[in-house]
């Protein structure tokens, strides 16, 4: 038996109506990487913020033991110092401060109160190199995509000399690539002794590096899997998740599909700030009546761009090119107008573009579509909004103590259900989803997709972004890629393939750089 | 059910803002020998905050859109010179000059809120240069000096109290109409928060104990009651009261059950996410101006009325005492979050220790010093809540 650096005993953490975490036992050994799961709402974040000392000591009951001396953190500095360190489900980088301000912002090389940027600058370059990433050290934040802000977030765990580092659904932003480069220094960092936590809803990647898996229900620890013993397979996980086997990761559909409902023609959209970068490039795409049209690509490829710019005009400047529904051209100028011509977009960035986190889950529920419960249109009906939001909540299975509980105060997988809540009850002819499943665990998933079915057998077309393509090809009936904000190609999703689909965006990428 | 003590933690703010003004007019009631709860001083008081209140309201939605009004003191001050010009000076009906003066308020509610929410200049500053300019402009409109009387029918607005229809049974001294209204208030009162417990309850919400129920309306009533025979025993309603008690049932109504209310708690909240949702953030919040600016034209009106004169230096300061009552009833600085009650609830608080002071002779040096200090106080008590939870 290895060393066991951290232990966790009988942790039980209460909020206001919830049992977060009861009684559960948690344990790391020297060098590992343990992984966390289990379904949206089960504890995996409360345990993590347990761990490094966001709930301080006596908020919480049971003992933390690391390294063999009981912990009771104060605060996240008191973790910190012993080498722990969480990489929030939310970064926590500030946008217009450079690389460097960035990873030693509170832990500043100062000497007297004086900052040393020199030597901060060039230790911000060894960091910088140990983690793969190739930029300035004065590059700001805001010019980095997700991955790469990833990568700086891991960065500055290293810079405080990290023993055992947390990730809490690191990936859940990150394109393909990009998520291997992170799980290879996750390896990388096992040779050097440094043991992590990884939670995660991606199974696959959970399979690939894993050396134990613990899994989480309902605030439970139902057990605790070796797969240095023997394999452990994505379903036997999910048996441990959801209590039950999954035969199926998509629901079966036959899709009834009619005529065109929804299309534009020759939409071009430029950069908000760069004037002349075009982030929409002739686009042409359509959807039908009844069908389920996946947007991929990579990272950066202009798909939310589009989809926003599209809904109401909410992005870019310039836009040009024509949107017809049912044939007859029609005005979606501002947000207003697209949502009364039956568009709704939900957002892939439920903090700061989908919900109001200080109001209540059925504020957010009802936020587009204010009038269906309102008398006269002007006075809201509260025991009508509680019956349509409570309906919602048990829908979509959301996890919470009431629909009056704050949508802050709900676990990651349970916001996106209410941003998802809040389009369906908009009831839009035309939906798109941008990255509907992020940070959702496999059940919730299944969910998911079976409303996406049930949408389209009512007649409603959908255009569905995700960067997950399993998901494209098992949810979709035709599939654009696009790239650099130019459709690159258009499948029927019977033909395509993973390879296909990556070898449509890797063939155009390589032509670009031949270019 | 819950106990007692978690539904006082789950209330704290509301309960703990109306303990402290219950404690602050005790406190007042024993070193001013008992005279803040004579008959006379409750009207005064009344009277001294009506334009606050009025103001706090506007100010609410305000900083629940996540902004602020730094220009409403000045607002009131060139609405009465107007007010005192037209009608001191031109002749012009007084109600028809009520009419002008709110029509002009909204006009500089709208000429601020087209900066604030179009061309997206801070509300801060826009409203910082509106101080400026409407203090000038009042000057300016006035020429230095105060211009007055006024008629006594517009000076009524003010100082009037509603006629006792019910005089018939000649009971000297007793303005039998404000107790038979007072009488009607509380049973509304009553019966509107027990139908909404049993609409909670049909819904399967969790209701508070049904002793809770009766304790709360007992006190409710306690207090209405009391205050309306006070008032009964003086000289009745003030005009004014009715006035504000229309204002803030509506905005009770306006923040709580409206469609308007809901889309301004969701802008202040999370102006992109409200946006992305379909509500026209910039007419809002432009709008939640030009409704500031016709309630700080009210305002102005009741001042210059219980003046009964226009003069340069009306409402000088106000805009604290206004943006005070809102921080010290609840509202966040950062937006999203303020309740009409506690805004009221706040101003009456600033009102009775700006009353109680001056009846203790406390100078206004000081008097600054303790708003202050209370203002501080209720802010840190939110922030130590949240932290705390
Ligand atoms: N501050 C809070 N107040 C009230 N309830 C909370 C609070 N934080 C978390 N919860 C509740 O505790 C439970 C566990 O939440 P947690 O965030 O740990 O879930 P999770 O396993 O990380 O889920 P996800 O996979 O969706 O991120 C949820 O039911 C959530 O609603
Ligand atoms: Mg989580």
């Amino acid at each position: 038996m290895a060393d066991v650096i951290l232990e966790m005993r009988n942790i039980t953490k209460t909020f206001p109506g919830v049992k977060a975490l009861d009684n559960v036992n948690f344990s790391v050994t020297q060098g590992e990487i343990h992984c966390l799961v289990g379904e949206n709402g089960a504890g995996k974040s409360t345990l993590m913020k347990v761990l490094s000392g966001v709930y301080p000591h006596g908020t919480y009951s049971g003992e933390i033991y690391f390294e063999g001396k009981e912990c009771k953190f104060q605060d996240i500095t008191d973790s910190e110092e012993i080498g722990l360190v969480i990489i929030h489900q939310e970064l926590a980088l500030i946008p217009y401060l450079s690389i460097a301000e960035n990873i030693f912002l509170g832990n500043e090389t100062a000497k007297n109160g004086v900052i040393n940027w020199n030597e901060a600058i060039s230790r911000t370059r060894d960091l910088l190199k140990k983690v793969g990433l190739d930029e300035s050290p004065n590059t700001l934040i805001t010019n980095l995509g997700v991955g790469k802000q990833q990568l700086v977030e891991i960065a500055k765990a290293l810079a405080k000399k990290v023993r055992l580092l947390i990730l809490d659904e690191p990936t859940a932003s990150l394109n393909e690539s990009d998520s291997d480069a992170l799980l290879e220094l996750l390896l990388q960092f096992k040779e050097h002794g440094i043991s992590s936590i990884l939670i995660s809803h991606k199974l696959n990647e959970i399979e690939k590096v894993a050396d134990s898996i613990t899994i989480l229900r309902d605030g439970s620890t139902i057990e605790t899997l070796d797969s240095r013993k023997g394999h452990v397979t994505e379903d036997r996980i999910i048996r441990g998740m959801v209590g039950r086997d999954m035969t199926h990761r998509f629901p079966p559909r036959d899709s009834k599909i009619g005529e065109v409902v929804f299309e534009v023609r020759d939409w071009n959209v430029y950069h908000p700030i760069h004037e002349g970068r075009k982030v929409s490039n002739n686009v042409n795409i359509k959807v039908r009546k009844g069908e389920v049209v996946g947007l991929a690509g990579l990272m950066g490829a202009g798909r939310t761009e589009l989809a926003m710019s599209i809904f109401g005009r909410s992005y870019g400047t310039r836009i040009s090119g024509t949107a017809y529904k049912n044939g007859k051209e029609v005005d979606l100028s501002n947000i207003d107008k697209a949502i009364a011509n039956g568009v709704a977009y939900a957002t892939e960035d439920r903090k700061a573009y989908g919900l109001v986190l200080i109001q209540e889950i059925k504020d957010n529920i009802t936020l587009a579509n204010l009038k269906a419960i309102s008398d006269y249109d002007v006075v809201i009906n509260e025991p009508k909004e509680m019956s349509v939001t409570s309906g919602y909540r048990e829908k979509l299975n959301i996890k919470c103590s009431s629909i009056r509980q704050m949508a802050l105060n709900l676990s990651g997988g349970n916001q996106q259900k209410v941003v998802l809540s809040k389009w369906l009850f908009a009831s839009p002819d035309i939906l798109i989803l941008d990255e509907p499943t992020r940070g959702i665990d496999v059940g919730a998933k299944y969910e998911i997709y079976t409303i996406i079915n049930r949408l389209a057998s009512e007649g409603k077309a959908i255009i569905m972004i995700s960067s997950e393509l399993p998901e494209i090809l098992g949810v979709c009936d035709r599939i654009y890629v696009m790239r650099d904000g130019k459709i690159v190609g258009e499948m029927p999703a019977s033909d395509a393939t993973q390879e296909s689909v990556m070898k449509c965006i890797m063939t155009q990428q390589q032509e670009v750089m031949a270019a | 059910m819950k106990t007692l003590s978690t539904l006082f933690k789950n209330n704290i703010r509301e309960y703990g803002m109306l303990i402290a003004l219950v404690a602050v007019m005790l406190f007042f009631q024993v070193q001013t020998g008992g005279i803040l709860f004579k008959p006379v001083n409750i009207t005064n008081l009344v009277l001294q905050n009506s334009y606050i209140i009025t103001m706090a309201l506007g100010m609410l939605l305000i900083i629940i859109s996540g902004w602020i009004d730094l220009s409403v003191g000045s607002v009131v001050a060139v609405i009465g010179a107007l007010a005192g010009v037209l009608i001191v000076r031109y002749n012009v009906d007084w109600f028809v000059t009520i009419l002008i003066c709110l029509a002009v308020g909204a006009a500089i509610g709208a000429f601020q809120g087209y900066w604030v929410a179009y061309i997206k200049i801070p509300a801060f500053i826009v409203t910082l240069a509106g101080m400026l300019i409407f203090r000038g402009l009042t000057f300016i409109l006035l020429q230095g000096e105060s211009v007055g009387p006024f008629p006594v029918d517009f000076q009524r607005i003010s100082s009037g109290f509603i006629p006792d229809f019910l005089n018939v049974f000649n009971i000297p001294n007793f303005h039998l109409t404000t107790m038979v209204i007072g009488i009607l208030l509380s049973i509304v009162l009553i019966f509107m928060d027990f139908r909404g417990r049993q609409n909670q309850d049909k819904y399967g919400f969790e209701v508070t104990p049904f002793y809770f129920f009766v304790l709360k309306n007992l006190m409710i009533t306690a207090a209405v009651l009391g205050l309306c025979y006070l008032m009964a025993s003086y000289k009745g309603l003030p005009n004014v009261l009715i006035l504000l008690f229309v204002l803030i049932s509506g905005y009770t109504f306006i923040t709580s059950s409206s469609v308007i209310g809901r889309r301004i708690y969701a802008m202040g909240g999370n102006e992109k996410a409200a946006k992305l949702s379909g509500v026209n953030t910039s007419r809002l919040l432009f709008t939640t101006f030009v409704n500031m600016g016709l309630l700080a034209a009210l305002a102005g009106i009741i001042v210059a009325a219980r003046l009964n004169s226009s003069t340069p230096n009306a409402g000088d300061g106000m805009e604290l005492d206004v943006i005070a009552a809102c921080f010290i009833g609840g509202a966040s600085a950062s937006g999203g979050v303020g309740k009409v009650i506690g805004a009221v609830v706040g101003a009456f608080l600033v009102g009775v220790l700006n009353n109680g002071m001056s009846i203790m002779g406390v100078g206004i040096d000081w008097q600054k010093v303790v708003k202050g200090l209370v203002l501080l106080a209720a802010v840190f008590f939110d922030v130590y809540n949240k932290n705390k939870n």
